[in-house]
């Protein structure tokens, strides 16, 4: 198997997505270098951290363009947490921010109340259960083929990842009365909400999941 | 502060908590009278093969002597280990929070050098992001419903008052409390619950509660009377006196919700 390229632009715990790939069995190279990910068959966009600076970030290193090229070019992308929000048009987190453009939608903060009036914990911190959004969701095929709807996964998060079109949405999770987007997906393009290489054993299947798409 | 349910649809997190001094697995009884357990790595490895929700590394002497010795402890653990790691212990500045994320920790806990120096939990939230920065709270009462802030493990006292640093480091940035009681902590008599809701009432990011934890059953009150949204656990574990599963299942029983696992 291919070894995967996981971006590295300056935040994050990039060794923990290293480890958790390595326990797959697949060899990850932590790169920031243009030409690396140029050359890339799979690559994983991880983060921590605000929208504004990371594009910043990836903009300074000369990244945007590259991994907006090599994404059209239908190679598998997973982005992580931030990283899966960056995949989207904007975010409003300090200020109005452009992403990535590559999955259609914006990133906004979780309500602080809910439409009961009870006022969300923020950031959301914890274990939550993926849930299959419509009957017909085919999970399958893909990157979800291995989970079971209820099967929890570790979110730390105070904003999300909207997409424009439900569609692109292929799970999400409950935080009170809060649907909140866990997995987004269009074409060979992904982004999942929680940390799989922080989610135990069902978020090493994700992991696996992805290598052998 | 009305309503503030501290579970609403999240999960209760049951969080181990591992102190470290040099490379061993420590225990104290209210953070005094050390003794030393054994291998940090091989118990974590234990609890995350049990259902921990999150493992939480404290280098108890590294105010002492200014320096941290977890990393490679870290880097080790992070081989077998696919659950959060929060560290704490001696981080004294951006720069060494970004190392000890670089060697795998997921957050950083920080208390003595929050206390010297408050920008410090601006500056590194602004740098990783909120959920990155866990203000550890060492809290010891003072009165009724009264609690001052302690440094340096529990060995220094600072005059200020626990709600009050509590609001102020969240409106610095931090995204979570760690709030340990000095006064239970290791005495098994159960958490100090006033202090845990006194900061829960005040606080719109979750609290995770520790010291004290006698029994499982010592969660409940912790989380239906005082608002805690994580517990921290070590004595309990680190004697076997009980273990993740047998706490999860009360927890379970008790109507909360936790994170489905199936211990084998």
């Amino acid at each position: 198997m291919n070894e995967i390229v996981v971006i590295d632009y300056g935040v994050g715990n990039l060794l923990s997505v290293k480890r958790g790939l390595e326990y797959c069995g697949v060899k990850a190279i932590i790169t920031s270098k243009p030409e690396d990910i140029v050359n890339a068959t799979k690559i994983i966009l991880p983060g921590v951290g605000a929208f504004k600076n990371a594009m910043q970030s990836l903009e300074s290193l000369g990244l945007v363009k590259v991994i907006q090229e090599v994404a059209n070019r239908k190679i598998d992308l997973l982005g992580i947490c931030l990283g899966m929000q960056l995949l989207l048009d904007e975010s409003n987190e300090f200020g109005l921010t452009k992403g990535l453009g590559l999955i259609p939608g914006r990133v906004v903060a979780i309500p602080l109340k809910n439409n009961e009036g009870i006022i969300n914990k923020i950031p959301h911190i914890g274990w939550s259960k993926l849930i299959n959004p419509e009957e017909n969701s085919d999970w399958n095929d893909g990157i979800l083929k291995t989970i079971e709807s209820g099967d929890s996964f570790y979110f730390i998060h105070s904003y999300m990842a909207l997409t424009n079109n439900n569609k692109y949405t292929i799970a999400h999770c409950l935080y009170g009365s809060e649907k909140i987007p866990a997995v987004i997906q269009r074409n060979r393009i992904i982004g999942c909400q929680f940390h799989p290489e922080k989610s135990g054993e069902v978020g090493l299947k994700i992991l696996r999941e992805f290598c052998e798409l | 502060m009305t309503n503030v349910s501290s579970l609403l649809g999240n999960n209760l997190r049951l969080i181990a908590r591992l102190d470290i001094k040099g490379e061993n697995l420590i225990k104290g009884i209210q953070l005094e009278g050390l003794r030393i357990i054994g291998p940090p790595n091989e118990y974590a490895l234990k609890y995350y093969l049990q259902g921990a929700d999150e493992l939480i590394y404290m280098d108890c002497v590294a105010s002492l002597y200014g320096r941290n010795h977890l990393s490679n402890i870290i880097t080790d653990a992070t081989k077998n280990i696919f659950v959060p790691i929060t560290v704490g212990g001696g981080i004294r500045s951006v720069n060494d929070a970004f190392k000890i994320l670089r060697a795998g920790a997921d957050k950083v806990a920080i208390n003595t050098a929050a206390v010297a120096n408050p920008s410090l939990i601006e500056n590194i939230s602004r740098e990783f992001g909120s959920q990155c920065m866990v203000l550890s709270v060492e809290a010891k009462k003072v009165s009724v419903n009264k609690w001052e802030v302690y440094t340096d493990n529990g060995r220094e006292k600072t005059g200020i008052d626990v709600v009050d640093w509590v609001k102020k480091g969240v409106d610095l940035g931090a995204g979570e409390i760690l709030l340990t009681s000095v006064d239970k902590e290791g005495t098994r008599k159960g958490f100090d619950i006033s202090l845990v809701k006194s900061v829960t009432d005040q606080s719109m990011v979750p609290v995770i509660a520790s010291g004290g934890m006698g029994t499982p059953e010592d969660l409940l009150k912790a989380v239906n009377e005082g608002g805690a949204s994580a517990v921290a656990m070590a004595d309990i574990l680190h004697y076997g006196r009980s273990n993740i599963n047998d706490v999860r299942n009360t927890a379970m029983n008790a109507g909360f919700g936790v994170r489905e696992y199936f211990f084998e």
